[in-house]
């Protein structure tokens, strides 16, 4: 059974962000880069599914720049087997990642297809949902838990209010939540290992994707900043403020 | 313009959280219709077609759409929503699952969780943790959009007296089938909708620490949310989580306690009317967005609060 798995290189989430002083667009020159985290685990459940038997081969994707090799590498140095670099310098949208991961499944044929429920960089919650709509396959997203069983997947969900459990026929895409796993440290010689594994490279015009954007982004802002109010001295002044001043309790 | 709202509702009675887009449709402009997809939900239809401001419902009832199976109300947004303008629900976690898996099928690109509305193409929307505001334009002739429900006031849940229309199309992908669902039982007020929320973080210590939170939300009506670090390291389960990656409230009050202000909570939070925070250290971030601070031993403080209400 074969397990694709799709990652993104995003801006490290201890980063703060900030934006150009033209508001063009938010500053990333210079800050670190890394796998995004939502990804990291659809690649540790990846592994986890080849280490119980289910899978037997496990293929990372990226859509990105050339600079995304890296966390190919570090979806390889995980335990994913070989990687594919969809490479271009073209600011992503999730309908054209979506496009370009639905070319690549087309002559990949995964059972499963892994990935985040959402980068932490544009928080679209997006490109799973589009590619389960491509490839007209089912779709399980923001997976708190995953179990295969022959042709069939069973996948609690996290949703308002609680959980939902479905039953999905493979080949099925199933995005992953945070609680799906916590993911593991790659050790030294994996990572060295990683380095040996096959990457290969291709580009959306090589897999005839149109990428044009659809949606544009005008500027960038700060969000309005909150001021810093008082601090009290105790309850009963806590209380006093929050029914006289705030008139927020009664 | 027209504007198609995808309802959000449980089969009897329509959530709330529909009322906030219908507010962000009145913003675009135009028709505004609803669509109530489920299964034996004619009370659903008649309670949309009082909202105000609401000219038609559109009732598509059939077993495919009693869970809200993304791949089945998918094909059915993507058949009728063809001829609108737009196409909104507010972000719940059906609309963000059901949402873009439309978007595609229809060929445009998808506009996730926008916090305002500067014309019938433009809209501003948080990226990176809400860190930063965009302002994007799309081109499609199409827009399918998520909208933010603390960004938009519910609009009347009266006053309406829209038509009610039969979808009679059952769209069965037949690609999933639902097996259960475990809800979180409380009396309690749902996070996104209640007035007053107390929110716990890895400050409390434990689960059963949690319980201190009680009283006081009996007390003050309030819902019981907690921080992605309280979920992490096991205290409570993750749909009370408030945060980025959880759900985002903005109610008139909200206390935070024994929460440090991570990034990603102050995202889920701060459009709060008013904050307070209780944490002992008093160089937690939280402060610096807390209208009222209390640097005080939370298993102090959450008593004498309790008891002083």
């Amino acid at each position: 059974m074969k397990v694709l798995v799709a990652v993104k290189r995003v801006v490290d989430y201890n980063v703060k962000v900030r934006p150009k002083s033209d508001g063009s667009d938010v500053d990333l020159a210079n800050v670190k880069m890394s796998i995004n985290p939502f990804c990291e685990i659809a690649v540790e459940e990846a592994v986890r599914l080849k280490e119980k038997g289910v899978a037997t081969e496990i293929v990372a994707v990226t859509v990105g720049p050339q600079q995304a090799q890296e966390q190919l590498r570090t979806a390889l140095a995980l335990g994913a087997d070989r990687a594919i670099l969809v490479l271009t310098d073209t600011a992503m949208e999730p309908l054209g990642i979506a496009k370009c991961l639905k070319a690549v499944c087309d002559t990949e044929s995964p059972d499963i297809i892994l990935m985040g429920k959402q980068a932490i960089d544009g928080d679209n919650n997006q490109t799973g949902q589009m590619l389960g709509a491509l490839m007209g396959i089912g779709q399980a997203t923001f997976a708190s838990e995953l179990t295969v069983d022959g042709n069939t997947a069973s996948v609690t969900r996290e949703v308002d209010g609680g959980l939902q459990t479905l039953s999905l026929s493979l080949p099925v895409l199933v995005t992953s939540d945070l609680r799906l796993n916590e993911p593991r440290y790659a050790s030294l010689p994996n990572i060295m290992k990683a380095k040996k594994k096959p990457l290969e490279s291709t580009s959306p015009d090589e897999l005839g994707v149109d990428i044009a954007r659809r949606v544009t982004q005008v500027s960038v802002e700060l969000p309005a900043e909150r001021q810093a109010g008082i601090k009290v001295e105790d309850v009963t002044h806590l209380i006093d403020k929050l029914k006289n001043e705030a008139k927020v309790i009664s | 313009m027209s504007v198609l709202i995808i309802a959000e509702h449980d089969n009897e009675s329509l959530n709330s959280a529909t009322l906030n887009s219908v507010t962000a449709a009145n913003v675009i402009g135009g028709d505004i219709h609803i669509l109530v997809a489920g299964h034996n939900c004619a009370s659903v239809a008649e309670q949309a077609a009082k909202v105000a401001g609401v000219s038609k419902v559109l009732n598509a009832d059939s077993s495919a759409y009693e869970h809200a199976l993304a791949e089945n109300v998918g094909l059915l947004i993507s058949d009728i929503g063809s001829s609108y303008s737009h196409i909104l629900a507010t972000s719940t976690t059906n609309a963000k699952n059901i949402m873009p898996r439309a978007a595609a099928l229809l060929d445009v690109q998808a506009i996730s969780d926008i916090s305002a509305v500067i014309d019938s193409e433009t809209f501003k929307r948080p990226i990176y943790a809400g860190n930063v505001i965009a302002t994007v334009k799309s081109s499609d002739s199409i827009k399918v959009i998520t909208v933010r429900g603390t960004a938009f006031d519910g609009a009347p849940d009266s006053g309406g007296s829209a038509a009610i229309e039969t979808v009679s199309s059952a769209h069965d992908a037949e690609k999933s089938n639902f097996v259960s669902e475990e809800m979180a039982k409380s009396d309690r007020p749902e996070l996104t909708a209640a007035e007053i929320v107390i929110s716990g973080g890895r400050g409390m210590g434990s689960g059963e620490n949690f319980e201190l939170l009680n009283g006081i939300a009996d007390k003050l009506g309030a819902a019981i949310g907690a921080s992605r670090a309280a979920v992490d390291a096991g205290f409570v389960p993750n749909d009370m989580q408030v945060g980025q990656t959880g759900k985002i409230v903005a109610p008139d009050l909200y206390v935070a306690v024994g929460i440090s202000g991570a990034i990603q909570h102050l995202a889920g939070m701060k459009d709060s009317k008013v904050i307070v925070a209780i944490n002992k250290d008093e160089e937690a971030p939280i402060f610096s967005v807390a209208d009222y601070g209390l640097v005080a031993d939370l298993f102090v403080a959450l008593p004498e609060f309790e008891e002083a209400l």
